[in-house]
């Protein structure tokens, strides 16, 4: 009888960095940052590892994905303006809105791959954002959805009030810590290998018995419905909604903070990519109202010399077991302790 | 009841006929080969057979079932398997993975997006036991883009195996291979003969004549000649043609 090989819920390192960042309101004003810059970089994390879950561990180059994140704002107000100020309640539809979107495209561009799919993407996302900007009766057109209120998370026993920024970016942090902890579980079942060997090669994917269509529809789905929540979550800390985050440069955001950190070569690579782009943002931001030229020239840099990113980087210096994260299978079968 | 059967297949790639009237049938447990020049419609008869091409007329039986037209997936679950002339495997993934990506017990749980992709000893066991039949077990950490070539051609029969076939169509295993690769892959293909049904297009004769049960010559997308290797050796097309040259 052989051993199976089984992957750990969480790592050591994976809750280093939860840790971490549960430290970041203790200092980031010390450092001369704000707490709401926690905030917007853990909303734009949990963005960016629902994203890699399309383009870094299926192969799937969704350029178009603000659209999503989008869909997830806008239902999250209009929730709360339509149905009921519940949290709970607006997350969930703003996750399940963002997923019926990402079905509808799925439906269409599910039998593409590469390039083709990288147009379709671009063209549907293009075709949420303009119906964002001209529903102005539903969505505010270019004024945007405002007043979206920071609604209180109920828990039963007791309420806790989100206005404070602090507040916020702890509820935001769970959600994190949730949604990495699902897509880790979810990238080594059996569902993220099949996902994984539809990347590398979706015709023998094919002949062993995969129905790719159906995989590639469904990790669209989940990634779109969890970036559904991250725009929620979005709409909540700025209070309002607004079409720019379906735009193609927002889009693009994305792409950079998943390519930046690693997202091709490591689960945390989006993490580190969202952390570098708005540390990019207000550090370099400071010094020049050009931050995203020289963000931009180390995007090009890294592309050109280390496209496997920041994550990339440290990985070169580790294992070769290290470099080809996943599963490590038994070599041999093993006998069971009786 | 021939396990599996084409009948009458006729495909055509714009004002181009790749295959005509090709009927082929294959007995179960036999090894069956295909032969033919370059750009005889081989390949294309194997996409026809295993889903990836669509015939524009005739039909495939897969145990007196019609399958014609259906997708290269159904096909394979319902245990037809196939490899690849241009070599096709899962690069990034270890030998191991590659094979257990492939077995059915995966397959069958693929949809799960929680539970363990190989926590389960009897799917690694049944990995190992593939990879013991094709002379990788001891390379089952490796990942298969770092493999040498004749290793990943044995990889590349193995994650057909993995999918536990009725049927296994092989398009030319010896591609590429040097002359103690081709040695060890008729070895591996003598030792899979008689469990299973084994389709083999070929261009290297020796090995396809010392292998086959019988063997169909396909030329200008049709099927030309069909025989025993002896009978075929002694038809006098297949004599006068390059086909024929076996020392």
């Amino acid at each position: 009888m052989a051993a199976g090989r089984t992957v750990p819920t969480f790592t050591v390192p994976m809750l280093a960095a939860w840790l971490v960042f549960a430290t970041v309101p203790l200092w980031i004003e010390r450092v001369g940052l704000y707490q709401y810059l926690g905030v917007e970089i853990l909303i734009w994390a949990t963005y960016a590892l629902a994203f890699n879950l399309v383009l870094g561990h299926s192969g799937l180059p969704s350029f178009g994905h603000g659209a999503f994140f989008g869909l997830g704002a806008y239902a999250f107000g209009l929730a709360q303006f339509n149905l009921m100020p519940n949290l709970w309640l607006c997350l969930a539809v703003a996750m399940l809105a963002a997923a019926a979107g990402g079905a509808l495209v799925a439906l269409f561009i599910s039998h593409r791959r590469g390039i083709y799919y990288a147009l379709m993407t671009i063209a549907f996302g293009q075709v949420f954002w303009f119906i964002a900007i001209k529903a102005h009766g539903t969505t505010g057109g270019e004024d945007g959805l405002l007043k979206i209120a920071r609604l209180p998370a109920d828990v039963g026993l007791a309420a806790f009030d989100l206005k404070d920024n602090v507040a916020l970016y702890y509820f935001v942090l769970v959600v994190f810590v949730a949604v990495s902890l699902l897509l880790w579980r979810l990238t080594h079942s059996p569902f993220g290998r099949v996902l994984k060997a539809i990347k590398q090669n979706e015709t023998r994917a094919r002949f062993v018995g995969y129905d790719v269509w159906r995989y590639k529809a469904a990790a669209l789905v989940v990634s779109a419905g969890l970036s559904g929540l991250a725009g929620g979550l979005f709409a909540m800390a700025q209070a309002s909604a607004f079409p720019d985050v379906m735009s193609l440069h927002y889009s693009g955001y994305v792409v950079m903070m998943t390519l930046v950190g690693g997202g091709l070569v490591s689960f945390w690579g989006p993490v580190i990519g969202a952390v570098t782009f708005f540390l990019a943002r207000d550090v370099i931001g400071a010094l020049t109202t050009a931050w995203m030229l020289w963000f931009g020239l180390v995007f090009v840099a890294l592309v050109l010399f280390k496209p496997e990113g920041i994550a990339g980087l440290f990985q070169g210096v580790g294992s070769r077991e290290q470099r080809n994260a996943g599963p490590r299978p038994a070599s041999t079968p093993r006998p069971q302790p009786r | 009841m021939a396990l599996f059967e084409a009948r009458e297949l006729h495909l055509r790639f714009a004002d181009r006929v790749v295959l005509e009237n090709v009927s082929l049938a294959f007995e179960a447990g036999r090894l069956s080969g295909i032969m033919g020049p370059n750009g005889a419609g081989k390949t294309t008869c194997f996409n026809v057979l295993t889903g990836r091409y669509k015939p524009d007329r005739g039909q495939v039986l897969l145990e007196g079932r019609d399958i014609t037209g259906r997708s290269p997936q159904a096909i394979a679950r319902m245990g037809v398997a196939r490899s690849f002339q241009v070599m096709s495997l899962f690069d990034e993934f270890t030998v191991f993975e590659n094979v257990a990506i492939a077995l059915p017990q995966l397959r069958a749980r693929g949809p799960d997006p929680i539970g363990q992709a190989y926590g389960d000893p009897g799917l690694v066991a049944d990995a190992h036991d593939v990879l013991e039949k094709v002379g990788l077990a001891d390379r089952a950490d490796e990942l298969a883009k770092a493999l040498p070539y004749g290793a990943r051609r044995a990889l590349e029969i193995a994650v057909a195996l993995a999918a536990k076939p009725k049927l296994l169509f092989l398009d030319e295993p010896t591609a590429g291979l040097g002359s103690d690769g081709r040695v060890r892959l008729a070895d591996l293909v003598r030792k899979l003969k008689g469990a299973l049904t084994i389709v083999i297009i070929e261009h290297d004769m020796q090995f396809l004549f010392s292998l086959a049960d019988e063997i169909s010559v396909i030329h200008w997308g049709q099927v030309i000649a069909r025989g025993t290797p002896a009978e075929l050796k002694a038809n006098p097309w297949v004599k006068a043609s390059n086909l024929g040259r076996l020392n």
